[in-house]
């Protein structure tokens, strides 16, 4: 009763929330988000109901992650303080919703980038924070080493409302095998069900599968398969129709990846700003006017770099000493052999 | 005029003020909903959904329409809720007449029954009932048959399946057994009321169903054979079960914290209307003659129905209603399958939810409609 009740209500502030914003869409011409957020003091951000490396709360309330950092590099540039963020976790069905109707300003909560969410429903995606694929976990004891080992009738756990439906749809029809697909509304109790044996097989992003794998009972009964069925871009989104603010987080997230290619972290960020390199200048606020196009100051990059610090140290920190994935793999530099490659700034 | 105008005046503004609060709405929607670049309409729904669910009724795969998804997702629906509705209704009677006992053990229990459950939350029961059985019930390979053919493990239940050969002829039995005992009811209840005769109308109509079936074995080509589930290996510790039919553990987890739950306040409505008959009547019936069988058969149950079936078509709607938290544990019901994953999939927000509001309300209103139908029939006849 309270799920219908609590749908009646959703609709109900989906409508009043709509209304509200025809007011708001005629005022500003330049950055209406970026106003409002100055105007009230906090960004305000839209992450996962807690997975480890991504954005996750401890016991304090305090959350951590590299979907979190995106949020709090934000709140460093336009805020001049990372701590200044709301955090709103959302389930992967209320997430859009959320975004589209004004709820928060940002959604960084391991969001897959694909055609169809881009286009269709209001949303923009600005870039990729983590390169992900989905995968498989299973018991170790089931000596299943290789997703060609998949037999008719195995079930698998997941989440629903995500790309992995789809995937798992389509990874399984390619391969003619029957499966039984159980899909829960969230990840805890994906978990718990898997892990009391209810299915075969958990699957979701490789990132999520390692970063749940430390909430099972036992960790070490459990392996993530080789294999990658999908491309999953992760990255953080904002509203269509404010394209100031757009470029904002876009270039929020660039600055921590470039920083991180030319070298700068938080600890040398200020000892930056006299380099011979005008690029790395530029990108401490020491060269140039970086801000002034988007009615920032000239020192946004710099407070994002100091009190966020750059991508591989925001990395290291969330999901690497963690021991979710201390493989950077894809997400490591396009000079190191990864895919990560950002437009300069300049 | 004056004075008609007085009358409906405040209820026509009442009305034009809703039209318009309704309209508002409406256009700034459309307005908001064209400034962000959403489309608003019901075209997605003929088109390929490309996710799979768990169990359905129906043929369905992700090839298949939104529209088929939504209707799978409405089957399962009503599925959980008639089985948990029949429970309800069953265990909520037998509790009912139990709390009257005058035995002191089944009258406590009963008391203790509808108190414990009816004062725990619903969704906290439902967890309770899907997580206990997952952890207490045994993976495929370590299950004990029932029975020597069914299988209760951790993936669900699995129970034989039947293989019909000439169904239609053992179909068409079926009905020809239910049309003779209508007429033969009916020609009893005549022979009574004009000859005063009863006809052991009960033994006919179970004789009846008996004999025309197993006839349709005998001459009419009916075979039946069952197709026993084997257990499967998929992996070294992984087992399953093929063939026969399974249900799975969160549709059985589901309905059966649903009716255990609607049951303690069927219960009370039954207990409410036993009470409501007034003491002499069964005084008066016994003083006639009646056996206390037919005391309750004709006297007693008759007035208390009328009392127990209002209160008890709010608790077959509540049931219904809350089957919607069948998507805490993935049983893929309208919510789960429609206002869930196909909500997701297309983004379709208004349109998704006021679908799937208007399918709970028409639901709701069916069985309204039906149960006023029922109360009706009963109520006394003013002649």
């Amino acid at each position: 009763m309270f799920k219908y009740l609590k749908q009646l209500f959703s609709l109900v502030a989906m409508v009043a929330v709509l209304f509200t914003f025809t007011t708001e869409t005629m005022a500003a011409k330049k950055s209406k988000t970026l106003k409002n957020t100055q105007k009230k003091g906090f960004v305000r951000c839209g992450v996962s109901q807690g997975l480890p490396g991504f954005s996750n709360a401890d016991a304090a309330g305090n959350w951590t992650g590299v979907d979190v950092d995106v949020c709090r590099a934000v709140a460093a540039a336009v805020l001049g303080d990372a701590n200044k963020v709301k955090f709103t976790p959302l389930s992967a069905k209320e997430r859009f919703t959320a975004l589209t109707s004004g709820e928060i300003d940002i959604l960084s909560r391991n969001t897959t980038w694909t055609l169809s969410r881009d286009a269709d429903i209001g949303l923009t995606f600005v870039g990729v924070n983590f390169y992900d694929g989905q995968g498989f976990m299973v018991r170790k004891s089931s000596g299943i080493t290789s997703t060609s080992q998949f037999k008719n009738g195995i079930s698998a756990c997941t989440n629903i409302g995500t790309t992995t439906e789809l995937n798992m749809r389509d990874f399984f029809n390619s391969r003619g095998i029957s499966y039984e697909p159980v899909a829960f509304e969230k990840a805890d109790e994906v978990v718990a069900a898997y892990d009391a044996g209810r299915c075969d097989t958990y699957t979701t992003d490789k990132s999520g599968l390692a970063a749940q794998r430390t909430k099972m009972k036992n960790p070490d009964e459990h392996i993530v398969l080789p294999e990658t069925i999908s491309k999953e871009p992760l990255g953080p989104v904002v509203r269509q129709g404010d394209s100031v603010w757009e470029d904002i987080v876009r270039w929020s997230l660039n600055t921590m990846i470039e920083a991180e290619e030319y070298g700068i972290t938080s600890a040398n960020a200020d000892s930056m700003k006299t380099s011979d390199n005008p690029q790395i200048k530029r990108l401490v606020g020491a060269e140039g006017e970086m801000g002034a196009a988007f009615g920032l100051d000239n020192e946004w990059n710099l407070r994002i770099i100091k009190q966020v610090g750059n991508y591989g140290e925001s990395y290291k920190r969330n999901i690497a000493d963690t021991g979710i994935l201390p493989d950077r793999g894809p997400n490591e530099l396009w000079t190191k052999g990864g895919i990560l490659y950002v437009p300069p700034s300049r | 005029m004056n004075f008609k105008l007085k009358d409906i005046g405040p209820q026509l503004i009442t009305v034009l003020a809703v039209v318009l609060v309704f309209g508002f709405f409406t256009y700034n929607a459309q307005v908001n909903m064209e400034n962000r670049g959403i489309d608003f309409g019901y075209g997605f729904l003929s088109q390929e959904s490309s996710f799979d669910v768990q169990f359905s009724l129906i043929e369905y795969d992700g090839s298949h329409s939104y529209f088929r998804a939504y209707l799978v997702g409405l089957l399962n629906t009503i599925l959980v809720s008639v089985i948990g509705i029949i429970l309800a209704t069953i265990l909520g009677v037998i509790v009912g007449i139990a709390r009257l006992s005058p035995n002191y053990l089944i009258n406590k229990f009963a008391a203790f029954y509808v108190e414990f459950f009816r004062n725990i939350p619903l969704l906290l029961q439902i967890f309770f009932w899907y997580f206990a059985a997952l952890r207490a019930l045994p993976l495929p390979q370590d299950a004990e048959p029932m029975f020597g053919i069914s299988f209760l493990t951790i993936k669900g239940l699995f129970v034989p399946a039947f293989i019909w050969q000439n169904f239609n002829v053992f179909f068409y039995s079926i009905v020809a057994a239910i049309i003779a005992i209508i007429v033969i009811r009916i020609h009893a209840k005549k022979k009574q009321e004009t000859l005063g005769k009863q006809t052991p109308v009960l033994f006919i109509s179970i004789g009846l169903l008996l004999i025309l079936p197993l006839l349709s074995f005998l001459i009419g080509g009916v075979r039946l054979s069952f197709e026993i589930p084997v257990l499967k290996q998929l992996a070294t510790t992984s087992f399953i079960y093929e063939g026969g039919v399974s249900l799975p553990p969160e549709l059985i987890a589901l309905a059966l914290s649903l009716s255990l739950y609607t049951a303690t306040f069927i219960a009370e409505c039954v207990r409410a209307g036993i009470q409501g008959v007034g003491k002499g009547q069964k005084e008066a019936a016994a003083s006639i003659g009646l056996t206390p069988n037919q005391v309750l058969k004709l006297v007693i149950m008759p007035q208390a129905l009328r009392i127990i079936i209002p209160p008890t078509t709010n608790q077959y709607l509540n049931l219904t209603k809350n089957s919607s938290l069948a998507a805490a544990i993935a049983y893929p019901d309208l919510v789960l399958v429609f206002a869930g994953t196909a909500l997701m999939q297309t983004g379709k927000a208004i349109e998704i939810v006021s679908i799937t509001m208007f399918t709970y309300l028409s639901l709701s209103i069916s069985i309204s409609i039906l149960m006023n139908w029922y109360n009706k029939k009963i109520a006394i006849q003013e002649k």
